[in-house]
């Protein structure tokens, strides 16, 4: 047999080309759609920093000449949505005040749910999870009045406390699903070793489940706090406007019909709006893979 | 070992899932201090039945007594039972320490009495080291380990294992195994394991129960199990490669297979005046080979189809009557295939199982 020279030839990794037709398709899509997404944003951030003569020049795209922080300021603590001329900012508390019980209160009934109907299999359990999730897809609309009425009828209509409680429990489907399928998830012999040792339905959930399911969550708490953050029909449908929300007070400034319109005000009072959920999905999303991680340690 | 005391006792027990029925009117008593291994293929409801024990599973009929009281609507704690998982099921979020004394804390013990027993069951298990670990920091050796432990602590009387070595390699799981038996030599306790596995059934046993379908085909010592199983299932069930079996007829006092007969004097006959349809089974240990083959009733010769050295001994497969026929054969024996081998027979060593029945004869 002929001696072969085994130092020729192929060796080590295959060597990849930087620019293979699937590079270019793959990072050709991703930059354009990104390219989409982020073109707005660019145009609201740079007019909300002009002044009101440099935007009626029209050029909507070109950076800011004199950078202005005035529209920020005015759409927070001056603008005016009817006769009240406070800004935003009330709207933003009231958006806190109406979204932190609500997250709490949905998030805490909806993991004791799930908690029971995936581990205590309680006589009927299904038929109310089937009930349950069958509400995730009833719309809204037909439920919008039923409530006006439910809310007159026990004096909560109007105020915050009447909003809160629609927000909770329109988040209940959903949640409870979500923490099911995460508590049917865990090992289950986890569950039978702490009966065993004593623990019983309360001892178990806080001292077992809850531990084990900070992932779950945060995605919970996520897709709460942006869902009720971002709601605008509730909102102004059961509050009255000293109460609105910081999504009904931002479209009241934006179409008011009275007046010049103020560009740079209303992108500053959008972005402001928007920086919230924002916000959480930037420090969240890090506790998220974080949490994700940690339960993956197999215990 | 204490006996004519039950330890466990389980009377009529029923278990259904809807319109599945898992456990068919079971009886069972366990021996104070005995080790009664529940041993079948998966989904006979060897697992479902120590769920029933430990209370884990609601039963649809029959009561359960553990020391002589009725458990049957008890909590699983209530029952004087500690038991083992087969995932270790170890509370993630907690230290060693924190996991063997989550039960206790359960049972409001006061403070030096819980550390006093963690110390003890630490100690008798060798995991003081680890106290202060989290699980996850673990092998899985010593996290079974500690599984035990926090059935220890709880100073139980009965002891519950769920294939409890299943998840470790090999060789791990023949050291754990060697400590289990230990373990019960040491503490006495009765302990019911449910496993798959025959050679965890046969080393660790005082008694085997072979379940099937939800009954107990037989319950005996592991010497019996293995050399006078009660029916053709246990026979073929217990032992690798499994009992050859040749089809054939009882006909008085011998067995006519193809055109052989095999006297059966000698045969320790369960019932009396059979006849009929009969499997004659044999171990492929027991078939003799080389020089025993003088002392066999009855000789014959094979071909060898199949070899399988293991090392300690080899295994060939041949054909006998029409049916696989496995010999075991001494490690050294150097054997090839399409070699004629001369194989002897011995009705002592051998099972008849009644076709009309499938039981011992």
């Amino acid at each position: 047999m002929d001696k072969v020279n085994r130092l020729e030839g192929p060796a080590g990794p295959r060597p990849k080309k930087a620019f293979s037709g699937r590079n270019i398709m793959l990072y050709g899509t991703l930059i354009m759609v990104s390219l989409y997404y982020l073109l707005p944003l660019y145009v609201m951030v740079v007019t909300s920093l002009k002044g009101m003569p440099e935007i009626r020049l029209g050029n909507i795209f070109s950076p800011p000449m004199e950078v202005t922080f005035k529209p920020w300021v005015k759409a927070w603590s001056e603008a005016c949505t009817g006769l009240n001329c406070e800004g935003l900012s009330r709207g933003f508390w009231n958006s806190v005040r109406i979204t932190v019980p609500s997250v709490i209160i949905s998030i805490a009934i909806a993991s004791v749910n799930g908690y029971a109907l995936a581990n205590w299999r309680f006589k009927g359990a299904d038929i109310f999870f089937t009930i349950l999730i069958f509400g995730a897809f009833i719309p809204y609309q037909v439920m919008l009045y039923p409530i006006v009425i439910l809310l007159r009828e026990i004096g909560l209509y109007g105020g915050l406390p009447g909003l809160v409680i629609v927000h909770s429990i329109f988040g209940m489907p959903i949640l409870t699903l979500l923490f099911r399928n995460y508590f049917s998830s865990l090992p289950e012999e986890l569950f039978k070793a702490a009966r065993v040792d004593g623990a019983r339905f309360w001892g178990i959930y806080f001292r077992i489940m809850l531990p084990m399911s900070l992932p779950i969550f945060v995605v919970a708490m996520i897709l709460q706090v942006t869902g009720i953050w971002n709601d605008f029909l509730f909102g102004v449908v059961y509050t009255r406007p000293e109460y609105y929300p910081m999504t009904v007070q931002l479209n009241n400034i934006v179409n008011s019909v009275q007046g010049v319109k103020e560009y740079n005000v209303n992108m500053a009072a959008t972005i402001l709006t928007g920086l919230v959920p924002l916000v959480i999905y930037f420090v969240s999303g890090k506790l998220f893979v974080r949490g994700i991680a940690a339960g993956a340690v197999k215990g | 070992m204490k006996t004519h005391k039950n330890s466990v006792e389980i009377r009529g027990l029923d278990l259904r899932f809807g319109h599945v029925e898992v456990l068919k009117n079971l009886n069972l008593d366990v021996n104070d201090g005995e080790f009664l291994v529940l041993l079948g293929s998966s989904g006979c409801g060897k697992s479902t039945l120590l769920n029933c024990i430990a209370g884990l599973l609601e039963v649809t009929a029959g009561q359960i007594f553990i020391k002589e009281k009725n458990v049957t609507w008890a909590e699983p704690s209530d029952r004087g039972i500690g038991m083992v998982f087969q995932s270790y099921a170890l509370y993630p979020q907690m230290t060693v320490e924190g996991n063997l004394s989550f039960g206790l804390k359960n049972q409001k013990l006061p403070k030096p009495e819980i550390a006093k027993r963690v110390a003890r069951a630490a100690e008798i298990l060798q995991i003081e080291s680890l106290l202060k670990r989290k699980p996850g920091a673990l092998s899985g050796g010593q996290r079974q380990r500690v599984a035990i432990g926090r059935a220890l602590v709880r100073d139980v009387d009965v002891f519950l294992f769920d294939e409890p070595l299943s998840n470790l390699d090999a060789k791990l799981r023949a050291d754990l195994r060697v400590e289990l038996k230990q373990l019960h030599g040491r503490l006495k306790n009765t302990m019911i394991y449910v496993t798959h596995d025959q050679i965890e059934a046969m080393t660790l046993a005082d008694r085997i129960a072979i379940m099937k379908d939800g009954l107990i085909e037989q319950l005996d010592t592991p010497n019996n199990i293995y050399n006078r199983p009660v029916n053709k299932y246990v026979a073929g069930f217990i032992g690798s490669p499994s009992m050859n079996f040749l089809e054939g007829t009882l006909e008085g006092n011998s067995f006519k297979f193809a055109d052989h007969s095999i006297n059966l004097d000698g045969y320790e006959f369960t019932r009396q005046n059979q006849s009929g349809g009969v499997s004659f089974g044999i171990r492929p240990e027991h078939v003799l080979t080389g020089d025993a083959v003088s002392d066999a009733v009855f000789s014959t010769a094979v071909q060898v189809q199949v070899i399988e050295p293991l090392g300690s001994d080899t295994l060939a497969l041949a054909e006998l009557a029409g049916a696989k026929f496995w010999i075991r054969l001494d490690g050294e024996a150097s054997v090839a295939v399409g070699e004629t081998l001369t194989v002897g027979l011995r009705p002592e060593r051998a099972s008849l199982f009644l076709h009309s029945d499938e039981l011992r004869v």
